[in-house]
Formats: structure tokens, sequence, C-alpha cells
């Protein structure tokens, strides 16, 4: 390998890790309210709500059925007018955080779903508001499950930023596809697959660790 | 004494895909100031909707409950949550937060009340005082006993000053030991604090132990209700005697022979009343199940009896036994 790839494989995993921290961080700080709010409104909930969370969920479903690279080629005009462009690094950050939001109100909401009934039974006979039982019971009690579910997240948004490649975004997905790909370097192919499959496997164990340590019971 | 709680023809109807369920059914009843109320029926007689009504984590189809003369179900949600400040409950899971330690744990319903931080760890440490887990402060529910961790919601139901604690089948989870443990402490609180205390159970045994009244719940009716002593000693309705009478007594070595059931409240228990009945009558009885035992030199408890077959034998039996002062009833 030239040294003028080994420079922008280097590259390449900057701007992979930067697509996917920013991405995981703007879908997580949408999608994590989506996802109290599914929880909260489902029937028997804390203020269940049937048309909000009906519409809701349709939503989200639409949006999870669409395949990410289907996604990337809709939102092509929303992209543009949100970064001014829809090619390279920053751009793709906007149709990874879209195709993530959705997946990640849905985590959130099977993690409140795990907290015990009687927890919040609890909370409500000592007088707390819903909005109270929610930062101070439910969420708290259900980190551990949260944490684990962003890990899969965070690793699942590393992978669909390689595809982001195929519509001119950057990383590590840019690279194997341009120089492993259409110019037959099986090198570079399998060294952009093999750092991929490496640092899906870091943020995995690192996250399924802190997991591990936050859970007291 | 002031009535803590007036229940008027209290009703639970739910309605689920056009069924109808009736867990409560015209209950009335008082709870007054200071005392521990028991509530007993087997499970799904509709005991635990019947306390949830008394915080209203259920609202009820029809009657009134009445927290010191306020009508519960008149309360805006804001309203209703300052008098939940006054009423705590304690559970049969604990919920506890797993996630949380001891102290954050019993600190949780002042925080809720909005007191200020070093306020808030002062008192809760009062409170772990009087349920005896001060050196557990720093530790996570997980690692407790489930005796301990009662303690704690014990201790997390008295944080916030209540006027009453709902106890919804608190010992159940618990073996009979540590089951003895949390009433003894329970009737201590009740006690010292002058806390009214409802019990809810399916164990009779909790209820002697620690109630002063009781009522029997029955399909949603309320069967029964009165001093335990009495209730205990003289059941009527079907479902009490269910409840008080031994449940697992020997076979009768003959189905035709009577049965009786002599209850010991408060006689002196030294005195060997089998032996000398044997000895002053010459008649023989069969004990089926003997469930007594002594509290403080006095003994408490019942005993079913297989009768000779001569209806003369069992009259010179009974009038023995009612002679000394034991309540006598016929089982079945």
């Amino acid at each position: 390998m030239s040294e003028y790839i080994i420079e922008a494989i280097k590259n390449g995993v900057i701007e992979t890790l930067i697509m996917t921290f920013f991405s995981s961080l703007i879908a997580y700080i949408i999608g994590l309210p989506l996802g109290v709010i599914l929880y909260s409104t489902s029937g028997g909930r804390l203020l269940a709500n049937r048309p909000v969370n009906v519409l809701l969920g349709t939503l989200i479903n639409i949006m999870r059925s669409l395949p990410f690279l289907i996604l990337l080629v809709l939102l092509i005009p929303f992209t543009r007018f949100v970064t001014g462009s829809s090619i390279g690094t920053v751009a793709s950050i906007v149709p990874l955080t879209v195709g993530t939001i959705p997946i990640v109100a849905r985590m959130v909401e099977s993690s409140l779903e795990e907290v015990q009934p009687g927890i919040i039974e609890a909370a409500e006979s000592m007088g707390a508001s819903p909005l109270y039982i929610i930062v101070h019971f439910i969420l708290p009690e259900a980190t551990p499950s949260l944490l684990h579910g962003a890990a899969i997240n965070v690793a699942t948004v590393l992978g669909y930023s390689a595809m982001a490649g195929v519509i001119g975004g950057g990383g590590l997905g840019a690279i194997a596809l341009q120089y492993g790909y259409y110019r037959y370097q099986k090198d570079v192919l399998w060294t952009t697959v093999a750092l991929l499959v490496i640092l899906v496997m870091i943020i995995q164990e690192s996250g399924g660790l802190i997991a591990k340590r936050t859970r007291k019971i | 004494m002031a009535n803590v709680y007036d229940l008027q023809n209290v009703s639970k109807v739910y309605r689920n895909e056009g069924k109808e369920f009736t867990a409560l059914r015209d209950v009335s009843l008082s709870i007054s100031e200071g005392e521990i109320f028991g509530i007993i029926g087997m499970s799904g007689a509709g005991k635990s909707t019947l306390v949830r009504t008394l915080n209203r984590l259920e609202d009820v189809t029809g009657g009134t409950v009445r927290f010191y003369d306020k009508d519960l179900a008149l309360l805006s949600q804001r309203e209703l949550r300052k008098v939940r400040h006054s009423i705590s409950m304690i559970f049969q899971s604990f919920n506890l937060l797993g996630q949380r330690t001891v102290i954050q744990n019993v600190e949780q319903p002042l925080r809720i009340a909005g007191i200020p931080k070093a306020q808030r760890y002062k008192k809760a440490l009062e409170m772990l005082e009087i349920v005896g887990l001060t050196d557990k402060q720093n530790v996570y529910p997980a690692r407790l006993s489930g005796g301990q961790r009662q303690r704690v919601a014990i201790a997390r139901a008295l944080a916030s000053d209540p006027k009453v604690l709902l106890c919804d089948e608190a010992t159940s989870a618990l073996d009979p030991k540590i089951t003895g443990e949390i009433l003894d402490l329970l009737k201590k609180i009740n006690e010292e604090r002058k806390l009214t205390i409802v019990i809810i159970t399916h164990e009779m045994s909790v209820v002697e132990k620690i109630c002063d009244r009781v009522a029997i719940i029955d399909e949603g009716n309320l069967a029964e209700i009165g001093e335990v002593r009495e209730v205990f000693r003289n059941p009527k309705s079907a479902a009490a005697k269910k409840l008080v009478f031994p449940s697992n007594p020997f076979e009768a070595s003959d189905p035709s022979r009577n049965l009786i059931r002599i209850v010991f409240d408060g006689l002196a228990s030294e005195r060997p009343f089998i032996a000398d009945m044997v000895e002053q009558t010459g008649k023989k009885v069969n004990i089926l199940s003997a469930n007594t035992r002594s509290v403080g030199g006095i003994g408490y408890g019942q005993m079913v009896l297989e009768l000779p077959e001569s209806a003369a034998d069992q009259d010179i039996i009974i009038d023995f036994f009612v002679k000394n002062g034991l309540s006598v009833s016929e089982v079945n």
C-alpha cells in the first residue's frame, strides 16, 4: 500500500469516528425523548394517550422500514438544505442521524418497559408527578439497559456510516468503495473491513462493560 | 378518636372489552386513628384493590373514600399528590430502586416533597436508625436480604412523617421468623409514633399477631368486621371460618363423628386442659389439629377435636370445656 493510501485510511478512521459520534449523539438527543414519549403514552402507562402513541409509533415504523441506502438518497435535498452540501463527512451526519433516531426511540422504549411496574406504583404512592417518576425513577432504573442498547446503536451507526460512502460520504466506507471496489485494490478493501470490525468490537465491548459496571442489581 | 378513613359503599368494577368484573361491592368501614387495622382475604378477594382505593392508586367506581373527612375522588391530581405524602405504602416486592443506595432510597419521598439536601440526609439517617440499618446506608438493595429490604422500605415510608401506613402483603415474601421481626417493628412504630397502620394479608397469623381490628373480604364483599379476638373466638361468616379454622387438620377417623373447635384465648397456659378433661370425665377425644402458643404465660390458639360417638359423652366433654372458660364451636 502506498503512503498516500495509508494516509487516506488514517483520515478515514477519524472521519468514521466523527460521523459515528455526532450522528449517535444527535440521534440520542432526539430519540431518547421520543422513546420516553412512546413508552409513557402507551396504554396503562403514566401519560397514556392513544392518538399520540399511535401517530408516533406509525411514523417510527415507517422510518424504520425504509432501507438505509434508500433513506440516504431520499434525504439528499434535506441534507443540502441543512449543511449546504450533500457530500462529505459533515453531510453524511444528517442521513445517519435521521436513520438512527427511530432505532434509538424503539430501543429506549424497550429498555424502559423492563422497569418493574411496582417501582412506578411506589413512586405514585409517594406523591411523585409523572415527570418526576420518569426522570427520577424510570430512567435511573433503566440506565444499565439503556447503556447496553446504546452500545448496539453506536455499532449500528458505524456500520451505516460505511454505507454513506456510496453517495459521497467520507470515512472508511468511501475508501473501501473507491480504492478497494472500483480499483480492485483488495488489500485496501480488506484493511478497511478489518478496521471496521475492530471499531465495532471496541464499541460493543466497552459499551457492554460500562453497562455492566453501572448495574447494581 | 378521629377516623382516619371512612369508606361508604365503595365499589370497583373493571371493564375490559365489554366484560365486567366486580372487584369490590358496597364495602363500608371506618379506620380510626392509632389502630392497626387488618384486611384479610383469599387471593383474588379484592383486598389489594381495596387498599389501593385508600391512596387512590385505584379510582372507585361507586361510593366514597374519605381520608380525614376529605373525599379522595374530589381531589385534583396536584392535591392528591400532596395528600399522598401523608399516606405511605409498603409492598410485597419492596419496590426499592435497585440503582440507588439505601440512603438515597430513603431520601426519595423527602426529595419529592422538595426538602433541602442536608435536611433530607439527616431525616433519612434518623429513619434508618429506627429500622436498625444505619450501617447499610451506602449499600445497594441487591446486597440486602428480603427482611432488610422491607426494613429499608419501612424507613422510606416513615420518612415523610405519614399519618397512615398501608402494608400490601408486606410480609408475604418473607419467612416466618423474619415476618415476626417485621411485625414486631411495625407494632413498635405504631406504639411509639401513634401511627395508624392498615395491613393487607392472606395470613391469619399476621392479623392475630398485631392487628386490633380486622375486616374479612370475600369475593369483593365485606364478609365480617370486628375486634380480632372476637372474630378469632367466634367467626360468623363462612369466609371468616375458613380463614380462622386450621387449614390442614387430620382427617377424622370416622366422617360421621362430631368435630369441635376449642379456642384458648388468654387462659393460663400451664394448665393441661385435655389431660384434666380425660382425668375428670373419663372421656377421650382425638386431637386432629392444635395450634397453640404461650405469650407471656398466657395461652392462645385453638384445637380441633374429634368427639366420641355417644351424644351423652359429647355433652359431658363440651360441658367441661365451657365450664373452664374455653369457647367451643362445632365444626360443620
